[in-house]
């Protein structure tokens, strides 16, 4: 064990190092690009045995590492934003093809109004493509996400990809104090992959042949079906790695003083961390508030979900982007697995485009969910910070 | 190497890794050149297939033609997937061909950034473009491939414009820059120069890229039985040149006695029937200036005075002429 300071995207790259990456196809993109300068380094300097493949886009990132996790091997790649959105044609062939590769979407803001920073919008419209989907709080846990979604991934019940989403900059380009797991650590943790289905000339196989009407739709029920039972591989896992680690996530999600709470606010990525010190102050001041930190957006925890807002008054949800004409993303998955609860949920738009999400606006978030669990009237999507226009 | 001493046709393997029950067209020049390159090949090899008729001739589920492992995802992607494939294998230890089978559409066009990344890293691949002058599975639509003049769905013979305005992609010379290993282009009408040229990207290190003429019967609208005789009249008029370049070293590997004129090339594709005398001329120019380019030989525009009949010009009943 050793413990060191670092950025997230370095913290990253250590992870994929620890997990013996093999393939890393890959191509530079702020934030994302300090992951694969140091996964560079590492193999250039003999740290890291491993192919880094310099392809000329990420739509050839995901491509060659689709050949490469067919192929047999582990395979990585990171990406950001416009680069994601670039590869959205090639996550779809992943899932159905059952291969577990791991990618970090360093989050940054998608298309016009354009800028480089924090926003969902990159990586939420992907949540339809079958890839599992976790977002991290902290530096730490950006390494732990990498080396276990290696092993949610290639369970033999599972077979899929995974994306491990950190916040642009306020994660990526910040340093914390990071501890490096002993690689025989993550090596017992993690065996060498080794998948029942590979491309193998003395043993020929078709990898997704044109798939008619009388077939495809069942394949679709399976990837379905497939998606949802890791839900407890992800929690046996995140067990097993608190047991040689001593670090635990909670899996699918966390909760911060739940127990008795009467509002709760529902964030996910780094705002979850600004959350909790505001319910902290809010217990202070005698007021019943909780946080609840979304980790997995697929699987999405509905049922999880329920469990914990049972004994609730009020829930806010919090969305770092937007389905536009509606409610982020989300507050649209949380309602519809909470539609039978019977306290008002409200959906708290924040930090888009990068804009900090202040204390102040995380306490008006739990304002209103308090207001709307005193059975006041509300508004169910809330802006929070918007400067010179009317709300 | 036994492999290394096939000169002939007759020396081919009988074992095909592109098997019968496939649903291309009659006449489809595709088939016979992947079913040949499969047999040169041979057994221990992995092949992916982006978009085009060869993913849905070959492989429905849950049906497939091809005995060798088999991927496919999208249309664009051909060098980018081979290379995983290929670094799958490296790292596994396991020596093998790793080829990627793309149409014109999937090279020329939509997948020219890919190849071009592939050929820059060089990476220990071969890539096959079939080139049949146009997205043919889509419905007969124009690409960078299609020859001047030639009708397709999307250039279409109009009052005001008849036909693709355009001349085709020299795509030789744009592998040609990335200083790949070995490049080199095939005919299905000149089977002992494409014997040879498969059997030598097979044993090359490195990038290579195999180029090859292949009619496309409904998309040409030419005669089943004629495809071979189109390809060899293709490369008589100038139409198409066999050449590789092998390390740096350009070959030509075929030169014909004498040029004939492109007329007798378009005479036999439904797709040239409404070109103007205008048209046919620049077409012929064009020649011309690519003829001069590879054979270092000035033709005069139009070669009007070759005599037409001529006996050493065979171009329709026997398949095999040529061999």
């Amino acid at each position: 064990m050793v413990m060191k300071v670092m950025s997230a995207d370095h913290s990253v790259a250590h992870g994929v190092r620890l997990a013996r990456a093999e393939v890393i196809p890959a191509f530079p993109i702020t934030p994302q690009t300090l992951i694969v300068e140091l996964l560079s380094e590492f193999i250039n300097d003999g740290e890291l045995d491993a192919d880094f493949m310099p392809v000329e886009s990420e739509h050839s990132a995901m491509s060659a590492a689709i050949g490469a996790s067919a192929g047999g091997v582990r395979a990585f790649t990171a990406t950001s934003s416009q680069g994601l959105a670039l590869m959205h044609e090639m996550l779809y062939a992943a899932p159905h093809n059952r291969l577990p590769i791991v990618m970090a979407n360093v989050n940054r803001s998608l298309g016009a109004a354009s800028g480089i920073w924090l926003e969902y919008n990159d990586s939420m419209p992907e949540r339809e493509s079958g890839w599992l989907q976790v977002y991290i709080e902290d530096n730490q846990e950006a390494l732990d996400m990498i080396i276990q979604a290696y092993r949610i991934g290639e369970d033999g019940g599972v077979m899929l990809p995974v994306m491990v989403c950190l916040d642009g900059f306020v994660l990526s380009h910040t340093v914390e104090k990071v501890d490096l797991p002993d690689q025989e650590i993550v090596d017992r943790f993690l065996p060498k992959f080794s998948p029942l289905d590979v491309l193998d000339s003395e043993a020929p196989k078709t990898f997704n042949a044109i798939t008619p009407p009388d077939y495809a739709m069942e394949m679709r029920y399976r990837l379905e079906r497939a998606i949802e039972d890791s839900k407890t591989v992800i929690g046996r896992v995140d067990s097993e790695y608190g047991e040689v680690t001593g670090r635990r996530y909670g899996g699918l999600l966390d909760t911060y003083r739940m127990e008795g709470a009467e509002i709760a606010l529902m964030t996910l990525g780094t705002a979850t961390s600004t959350a909790k010190v505001v319910a902290d102050r809010l217990n202070e001041m005698g007021k019943k508030a909780g946080v609840i930190k979304l980790r997995f957006m697929r699987p999405f925890p509905g049922r999880e979900l329920a469990e914990i807002t049972k004994e609730l008054k009020g829930l806010g949800v919090f969305d770092r982007s937007l389905s536009f004409n509606g409610f982020g993303p989300v507050f649209t998955e949380t309602r519809n697995a909470l539609n039978s609860a019977q306290f008002p949920i409200t959906n708290h738009i924040a930090g888009l485009g990068g804009r900090d999400v202040t204390f102040e606006e995380v306490k008006s978030m739990f304002d209103i969910v308090e207001r709307s669990a005193r059975g006041e009237s509300y508004r169910e999507c809330n802006w929070h910070g918007l400067r010179g226009v009317m709300v | 190497m036994s492999d290394a001493q096939m000169k002939t046709i007759k020396d081919m393997p009988r074992e095909d890794y592109f098997v019968r029950g496939h649903g291309a067209c009659p006449g489809c020049g595709v088939a016979v050149a992947v079913k040949n390159i499969a047999r040169i090949i041979g057994s221990d090899a992995t092949v992916y297939v982006p978009a085009s008729c060869l993913i849905v001739f070959s492989s429905l589920y849950p049906t497939a033609a091809f005995k060798w492992p088999f991927l496919y995802t999208a249309f664009e992607n051909t060098g980018a997937v081979i290379s995983g494939i290929k670094a799958a294998y490296r790292r596994r230890g396991k020596e093998t061909t790793v080829i990627g089978m793309a149409g014109d559409g999937g090279t020329f066009d939509i997948g020219l950034q890919a190849l071009s990344g592939a050929a820059d890293r060089n990476e220990d691949v071969i890539y096959v473009c079939l080139d049949n002058e146009a997205y043919m599975n889509t419905g007969i639509q124009r690409s960078g491939a299609t020859p001047f003049g030639a009708w397709t769905t999307t250039s279409p013979v109009g009052k005001k414009i008849q036909g693709k305005r355009e001349f085709k992609k020299d795509l030789g010379a744009i592998v040609a820059a990335h200083g790949v290993p070995y490049m080199a282009t095939l005919s299905i009408a000149h089977f002992n120069d494409f014997l040879k040229k498969v059997q030598r990207a097979k044993e090359v290190k490195g990038f290579r890229f195999l180029h090859i003429l292949t009619p496309c019967v409904p998309g040409w609208r030419s005669e089943a039985a004629k495809s071979v005789a189109i390809s060899r009249l293709a490369v008589e008029t100038g139409m198409w040149t066999l050449y590789e370049i092998d390390h740096g070293e350009e070959k030509l590997t075929y030169k014909p006695k004498m040029m004939v004129p492109v007329k007798e090339y378009l005479q036999m594709q439904g797709r040239f029937r409404h070109m103007s005398e205008e048209d046919i001329q620049k077409l012929q120019a064009w020649i011309c200036e690519k003829w001069k380019h590879h054979y270092y030989e000035e033709i005069p525009v139009p070669p009007c005075e070759l005599e037409k009949g001529r006996k050493d010009l065979i171009t329709d009943e026997d398949p095999l002429h040529g061999v």
